[in-house]
């Protein structure tokens, strides 16, 4: 069969996939194709019609629609070609990729892959939910997709699982279309959404957030009926005493996004263990050379711009390898691992000679800390923090110039 | 439901369209008959047959002489005819029943000699080098290994024996929930609980877990069924690959399960389980958090390198068994035609092997029915199911562009996780026994059972739905009449 050649191919027209397309193009590249699943353009941020986003990157809080829509129009005065309701099936770590669409099966072979395939929701199977698996248990994600996507109710009275961003943003959905939030409940001590989707959604609607808490078992043979629930100790055991029924007939889940790596795996991309995505060197470039990662499939981000920045580096990166630019780095490079308090920090591998954009996520909430990259004892960067939270990515930038002589450094709490 | 004229009169009707009575239907449509089946759930399989491991058993851990052993062994030869001309998915990929310490040796040699006794062909004990060339880094001090045991996909079987009697003229009858049987001279009349009443020459008995229930009904009371719990687990088909073959424990004697195992399924993914734990109600498919982690515990150890993110769903099967909890062990199937009530054939505590055993089972239920009934050969039965094609994703891409190319349908990818292609779901959907559920439609195309486990594709199931069932989404199911997935739109709830 004949082989189609490309020169960048970009998985995933959400923010991530828009963002690095548009990057490379502005980079000089002339032939990137973006190959797209659904339907429309902007992925996720289609169901997302609530607003807060883009107060980073355009100063403006606008709705998920409105900051996609945003860089769709960019894509108007470019030469970038879109293929939409096309899913890429396979992906070699020769960068071959196989996609069907209705129009047809081919095969296309590009110089550089961006990976931008987002994330996808943990489910009730993932999370051992025991009891009976009754229809009314969804992701919030999906939820929102029936809600917001396709007019759908889903149900009246509603039990939410997790305090993921998505889950705190369907709690005052749920709330504004006539449904009865009875309450979400957080398995950890703190909650793991935004602290401003704590009060916009669940404070300003009286809907309580129960922390230390989770499902012991579901009822319900065909329809969901109601739910066992009871605090748990420090090790999340539950504690027998404090168990309690509540009926409901729809139980929410919102416990965690795993970035969508079936495809990197193919390829040969070394996955890490903690952020689920790949682990990449500051060019954003991963273990298979010529193929690169940004967005959700890289970590999971809890605001769009911060995808948008950093896939916009993916972008430039892919055009460099693609004009035959060496990205890899191997020799003197520096190591960059978490130390005290940080649970991930990426990029993995710098070389110094760039300055570069370190992204981390802290272990628990603390207030008014240092995040100080530093080798041994030698402070390389240091950034007072007054409110940090597991929910919160924090970004630091750090100067090549700090960085002369250093070969494996560290991010930690101080 | 599907919109079937229903004759009243039947030669022979059979109660419940597991995977025994599924095979009973299809073997009696060979003939000209006119069969019935009455399935009191939306669609067939959906119990034992459906939650089991489904496992072609070689016939090594019955007992010489009886029933069980018999049709299990007879089944087994059987199986991968039935499942090509049916064109269900089946593997003999082998089982190693593993003793871990020297003690258990003896109790392999027991398993050989029965096995060798039953007919079970080149059963074999081997030693751990033997082991680790059919499954490398596996550990122990002996094995008995068992070529002839496979797997197949269990409800898929049943769907394909259903469909393939209807087609060849059997009436499968959804929803029809067997209360009363009246006996008399002239046959049964048989009445359920959506006020249809049937009457027929012959009755079987295929009801399963409520087979003792359906005996009760013409005051055979000896029987009585205690359901039996087994969860499992089902892991990500990243592992797929990395079980060569089927691995056990050596069972314990009293038993009643054949102990937490690894089973591949035919579609890749590896299921860990069942676990052994009598319940009160023959509905009761809960999982329980203490088993869940003895089974990822045990899992653990059987496949090192496995995660959490690994199990991506767990579900529970009951076995419909005659012995009673503070005894366990096993019984013997229960194949007879009554004396004491003429023309009823009675099935009673199939459980395990009661999948390897149902195309023999339908062959001695169909022997008993030649007693009674003159059976005379269709001209016309075929026994393939014509519109079958595999599953796309495990076609050559030459093959994958032809089909585009033939059908746009095949392009359109619903389930990212499996690569479950429009054209499988409508197939699936628009299924002749007219089944409706959203769990019949992961049944018959896997749409669903990735590990996103519909997150991805539900929605845009539910846009396929509206063009094949209309609008009015509050009419959509997921795996029983009161089992709504949506109560309406989403204004409707404020106007309500």
């Amino acid at each position: 069969m004949k082989t189609e050649k490309r020169s960048i191919v970009v998985i995933g027209a959400g923010p991530a996939g828009l963002a690095a397309a548009i990057a490379a193009y502005n980079a000089g590249a002339e032939d990137i194709l973006i190959l797209e699943r659904d339907t429309r353009l902007g992925g996720i941020l289609n169901q997302c019609i609530h607003d807060g986003f883009g107060l980073h990157y355009f100063n403006e809080a606008l709705s998920g629609p409105e900051y996609a829509q945003r860089f769709i129009d960019k894509l108007r005065d470019t030469s970038i070609e879109i293929r939409s309701d096309s899913m890429v099936l396979s992906l070699t770590s020769e960068r071959v990729l196989e996609v069907s669409s209705s129009s047809g099966y081919s095969r296309i072979e590009a110089k550089s892959v961006i990976l931008a395939m987002g994330c996808r929701e943990r489910t009730a199977g993932a999370i051992s939910l025991p009891g009976s698996r009754p229809a009314g248990i969804y992701t919030a994600g999906a939820a929102q997709n029936f809600v917001n996507m396709q007019n759908i109710m889903i149900g009246k009275r509603i039990v939410i699982l997790g305090s993921g961003d998505i889950g705190l943003i369907m709690a005052r959905r749920m709330t504004l279309e006539g449904a009865k939030v009875e309450e979400v409940l957080e398995i950890m001590p703190y909650s793991s959404g935004l602290p401003r989707n704590i009060q916009q959604c669940l404070n300003d609607y009286d809907i309580p957030l129960h922390l230390n808490t989770t499902v012991l078992q579901v009822h319900g043979r065909e329809r969901l009926e109601g739910l066992t629930l009871a605090k748990v100790d420090e090790k999340h055991h539950p504690i027998e005493s404090t168990k309690r029924y509540i009926q409901c007939d729809t139980l929410l889940l919102s416990v965690g996004l795993i970035p969508e790596n079936e495809l990197s795996r193919q390829a040969n991309v070394n996955l890490h263990p903690i952020t689920g995505g790949a682990y990449v060197n500051e060019n954003l470039m991963t273990s298979t050379e010529g193929i690169f990662a940004c967005g959700n499939v890289l970590h999971v981000h809890d605001l769009v711009d911060h995808v948008s920045e950093e896939s916009e580096l993916a972008g430039q990166s892919a055009v460099k390898y693609a004009a035959g630019k060496e990205l890899k780095i191997d020799k003197e490079m520096i190591k960059l691992t978490p130390g005290n308090g940080v649970r991930y920090c990426l990029p993995h591998q710098i070389s110094g000679k760039n300055d570069v954009i370190i992204s981390l996520r802290v272990k628990e909430p603390n207030r008014n800390r240092h995040i100080l990259i530093h080798e041994n004892n030698h402070n390389i960067a240091k950034e007072k923090i007054v409110r940090l939270h597991p929910a919160e990515m924090l970004r630091i930038n750090v100067k090549a110039s700090n960085l002369k002589s250093c070969r494996e450094i560290k991010v930690s709490i101080a | 439901m599907q919109k079937i004229t229903t004759p009243a009169k039947y030669d022979v009707l059979i109660i419940g369209a597991g995977v025994v009575g599924s095979a009973i239907a299809r073997e009696l449509s060979k003939f000209n008959l006119r069969i019935g089946v009455l399935e009191k759930n939306i669609d067939v399989g959906l119990e034992c047959s459906s939650r089991n491991s489904g496992v072609i058993h070689s016939g090594i851990h019955y007992k010489p002489g009886t029933l069980r052993a018999r049709v299990d062994v007879e089944g087994n030869s059987l199986m991968a005819h039935l499942c090509d001309e049916l064109k269900v998915k089946y593997k003999y990929c082998g089982k190693l029943t593993v003793a871990q310490k020297k003690h258990e040796i003896p109790e392999l040699q027991e398993l050989y000699d029965q096995g060798c006794k039953n007919g079970v062909k080149n059963l074999k004990i081997i030693n751990l080098a033997e082991m680790q060339k059919i499954q490398p880094g596996i550990q122990g001090t002996a094995a008995l290994h068992s070529p002839t045991t496979g797997i197949v996909n269990p409800y898929a079987l049943t769907i394909a024996l259903a469909e393939n009697a209807q087609a060849n003229g059997a009436n499968i009858l959804l929803d029809h929930n067997v209360c009363g049987i009246k006996h008399d001279k002239n046959g049964f009349k048989v009445k359920c609980t959506n006020d249809t009443e049937l009457s027929s020459k012959l009755l079987v008995n295929s009801a399963g877990l409520f087979s003792d229930k359906i005996c009760r009904m013409l005051d055979i009371e000896e029987y009585k069924i205690y359901p039996c719990r087994g969860e499992y687990y089902v892991l990500d088909k990243r592992l797929e690959g990395s079980l060569k073959t089927l691995i056990y424990p050596v069972p314990g004697h009293d038993a009643s399960g054949l102990g937490i195992h690894l089973t591949n399924t035919v579609d890749g993914n590896i299921l860990i389980g069942p676990s052994n734990e009598y319940v009160n109600k023959c509905n009761n498919y809960d999982t329980t958090e203490k088993i869940m982690e003895q089974l990822r515990k045990e899992g653990r150890e059987l496949l090192p390198g496995l995660s959490m993110a690994d199990f991506i769903r767990s579900f529970s099967g009951l076995r419909p068994k005659q012995t009673p909890p503070e005894k366990g062990g096993f019984k013997d199937f229960v194949i007879e035609k009554r004396q004491d009530v003429p023309g009823f054939i009675n099935l009673v505590g199939i459980e395990s092997p009661g999948l390897t055993s149902a195309p023999a089972i339908a062959h001695m239920v169909r022997d008993f029915v030649a007693e009674d009934l003159h059976l005379e050969r269709k001209n016309e039965f075929n026994g393939t199911r014509p519109d079958f094609s595999s599953h796309f994703n495990e076609l050559s891409i030459d093959k994958k562009i032809a089909l585009v190319a033939e059908n746009p349908d095949y392009g359109e990818i619903v389930c990212r996780c499996e690569h479950i292609t429009k054209k499988e779901v409508l197939d699936a959907i628009r299924n002749p026994l007219g089944a409706r559920s959203i769990v019949s439609l992961k049944y018959r195309a896997r749409i669903m059972m990735g590990r996103c486990q519909g997150g991805f594709c539900l929605p845009r199931l539910t846009h396929i739905l509206e063009t094949e069932y209309g609008k009015d989404v509050s009419n959509y199911i997921y795996n029983g009449l009161e089992g709504y997935l949506f109560t309406g739109r989403v204004r409707d709830t404020i106007n309500n």
